[in-house]
């Protein structure tokens, strides 16, 4: 690999300017015939002399990356390459400021602080509703784009807890950035959320105090220290540092996970409204704990019994799914709405919820149409075209919908079916109104609640009189 | 090549027909059947003609203990229900079934996998793989890329760290996990006929060799009328529950 540099190519990719030479990957811009792309490209060095964990860190960094639904607060992964023949990833440039740059000139101002780490803490968030822990978080991983959102970049290090941990077994030595490492994290804890917490703490005491809350740990003994010290109350280093700030700080910063804040959410909205912040002595705390606390909590160490990691967001199997089975030969607005009405409770009691967007029609051998919209592929695609206008008021995000145009000649059996394969966990369809034409096909709703594998909802439109 | 995997099928058609009929529709081309064909079920004659057809069409079969048991080799593990479910598996067999278990090797080598009942280091020892020891010695022993193995009826998957250590995993049903070559991996599949986790859903993985994905898998199945057919044929009452509840 070491050949490798501007105006080489690796799969038809070219590369252009070197962005990033690091201890475990190369990062170049990648650039086309008209000058540079919006993407990058990160090589692993592998190789003679190299360590294990870089390639380990290739492959948990695509298996991150490739199972995070897109998103804004990380790049999009959008190519890779075989971890045997020739290992990298493609991925969308973010154009942005890293948190480094407003590092370098802490102490800085509160609200700035408050911004900043309020954007920092929601993309956590995000992270871990996906059972993503980051466990890398340090300034030079973390970029803002210029609408203040936060993007976390680098997943080499991260735990997803659906996946086989590949580093745990690299645990002999703590892996990670010892600076911002979270007490658990040391021990070889690698699923808890409130590590990233621990490691933001580090980031806004160094950027409210211009101090590192542990220094630079050269040694594991060092690395160690923080399972039973506290670090110098920030405002004992900026007296002028607001209270409220420093009590977020501390908090993030508590030795035993279950002390700190429960989610990376609340820490955004603390952030976000300081007014609101709880004060407790945390945020009046004037200097570290006593010599004979650190003798108790030294002791304790010795025997330090992480936090159990909080259970993952979800339950056994993927995300639950609705589907909703839509008539669309006439179109109703009334049923139509009823039906969205339905989807939208739904959604609101289960954020994880995806909905299947289904219609049932007569196979294509039915047809016998010349004009484009009669031919098979026309009639799909103007279905599928139904399909998304029907959804799009939901306003889910897209990869929480999904289209389906099934063709057969028996509507309910194909919806049944359907149900079944796909593990349905409830259906919504329209009821036939007395005195109309049936909605979908006459009989339809009654066969799918009959024999349906879950529950099904048969909405109908409140009448107008 | 996506090859779908089965253990612990247990003379259960309803639940190896609706894994399969899940595993062709997304598109595997290859099987395996990983023991313990029969034993406990009600349906020991259907589920082997089944299993005979694929084979003759190229899957790999391999024999487990109850397997063996029917057979009449004696298995002292065994408990008293299954006793009595084996003694009734043997009366139902015909020459053609006996014929076509006598045939079934104990483990299989195919290029970079191996296929076995039970610990790839004595097949015939039916050891349950359920500590990492085991884990270790049964990769150690099997030497290859990819052992696929039942006899332990819930999902897990064993993967080689750097240090020669298994690493356990619980999987996500559903969810692919990346299994790369330059590993092993050790993949106990689940049972299809008879799981005993409380979820009354059955198990297999799918293994897509070109993608280097293993994706375990639990699917829903008519268990009503397996369990309803374990009390026709007077099988223990326990068993027939035992489908319904998943336990």
């Amino acid at each position: 690999m070491d050949e490798l540099g501007p105006g080489s190519e690796i799969d038809g990719f070219r590369l252009g300017e070197i962005m990033h030479m690091g201890s475990m990957a190369s990062i170049y811009r990648l650039s086309g015939r008209d000058g540079p792309l919006p993407l990058i490209i990160k090589i692993p060095r592998l190789g003679a002399g190299e360590r294990a964990v870089n390639v380990i860190a290739f492959e948990v960094c695509r298996m991150v990356l490739g199972a995070l639904a897109q998103g804004p607060h990380h790049p999009t992964l959008v190519a890779f390459g075989d971890v045997e023949t020739t290992p990298y990833l493609v991925m969308e440039y973010v154009e942005g400021v890293r948190l480094n740059d407003w590092v370098q000139r802490a102490p800085i101002a509160p609200e700035e602080i408050a911004r900043l780490g309020a954007a920092l803490a929601l993309a956590l968030h995000d992270l871990h509703r996906q059972d993503v822990v980051h466990l890398d978080l340090k300034p030079t991983n973390v970029l803002y784009r210029p609408t203040g959102v936060a993007v976390l970049i680098d997943f080499g290090l991260a735990h997803h807890s659906h996946y086989p941990d590949l580093l745990a077994e690299e645990l002999r030595f703590p892996v990670g950035n010892w600076v911002y490492m979270a007490p658990e994290q040391v021990l070889g804890v690698r699923c808890d959320p409130r590590s990233d917490i621990y490691a933001l703490g580090g980031i806004l005491y160094e950027l409210a105090t211009g101090h590192l809350p542990f220094g630079k740990p050269s040694t594991v003994a060092q690395l160690r220290r923080r399972l039973y010290r506290d670090p110098v109350p920030p405002r004992a280093l900026v007296t002028d540092l607001p209270a409220w700030l420093q009590e977020i700080i501390l908090d993030c910063l508590e030795i035993d996970a279950r002390d700190r804040y429960a989610s990376a959410a609340d820490v955004a909205f603390d952030l976000a409204n300081p007014g609101q912040v709880e004060l407790t002595e945390r945020g009046s705390r004037e200097r570290r704990a006593s010599w004979a606390m650190l003798m108790r909590r030294w002791v304790r160490a010795r025997k330090f019994e992480p936090a159990p990691c909080p259970p993952p967001s979800t339950r056994i199997g993927p995300a639950p799914i609705v589907l909703v089975a839509l008539g669309l030969t006439q179109s109703d607005e009334a049923l139509f709405e009823a039906l969205r009405d339905a989807a939208r409770h739904l959604i609101a009691a289960e954020d994880r919820y995806r909905v299947a967007c289904v219609t049932v029609v007569p196979p294509a051998a039915a047809l016998s149409g010349e004009r484009y919209e009669d031919t098979a592929t026309g009639r799909h695609i103007k279905h599928l075209v139904n399909l998304r206008r029907w959804a799009k008021p939901l306003e889910l995000p897209e990869e929480r919908l999904t289209y389906h145009v099934l063709e057969s000649e028996k509507p309910a059996a194909a919806l049944i079916d359907y149900a079944k394969m796909n593990e349905v966990d409830q259906i919504l369809m329209g009821a036939p109104r007395s005195g109309a034409p049936a909605r979908l096909f006459p009989g339809v709703s009654a066969q799918v609640v009959a024999e349906a594998p879950c529950s099904v909802t048969v909405v109908r439109p409140r009448s107008e009189n | 090549m996506k090859l779908a995997l089965f253990a612990d099928i247990h003379s259960n058609l309803e639940a190896i027909t609706a894994c399969i009929a899940h595993a062709q529709a997304l598109g595997a081309d290859r099987y395996a059947f990983l023991g313990d064909l029969v034993g406990y079920g009600a349906d020991p004659v259907a589920v082997l003609d089944l299993i005979e057809q694929h084979a003759a069409k190229g899957a790999v079969v391999v024999l487990g203990n109850h397997d063996a048991a029917a057979l009449g080799h004696p298995d002292d593990t065994l408990k008293s229900n299954a006793r009595t479910a084996i003694a009734w598996t043997q009366a139902q067999l015909g020459a053609k079934q006996r014929a076509f278990l006598e045939g079934l090797p104990l483990i299989v080598r195919d290029d970079n996998r191996v296929f076995v009942h039970a610990s790839a280091a004595a097949p015939e020892q039916w050891i349950y793989v359920t500590s990492l020891r085991e884990a270790e010695e049964s990769i150690k022993a099997g030497n290859a890329g990819y052992i696929f193995s039942g006899h332990v009826h819930e999902q897990k998957l064993f993967y080689m760290g750097a240090d020669g250590r298994p690493m356990p995993f619980r999987p996500v049903p559903g969810t692919p996990i990346p299994t790369g070559k330059h590993r092993q991996w050790l993949a106990i599949v689940g049972s299809a006929g008879q799981p005993r986790d409380r979820i009354n859903k059955a198990c297999y993985a799918l293994a897509d060799f070109d993608r280097g994905r293993l994706t375990f898998f639990r699917v829903a199945y008519d268990h009503d009328s397996a369990a309803q057919k374990v009390r026709s044929a007077g099988l223990p009452e326990r068993l027939a529950r035992r489908l319904e509840r998943g336990a």
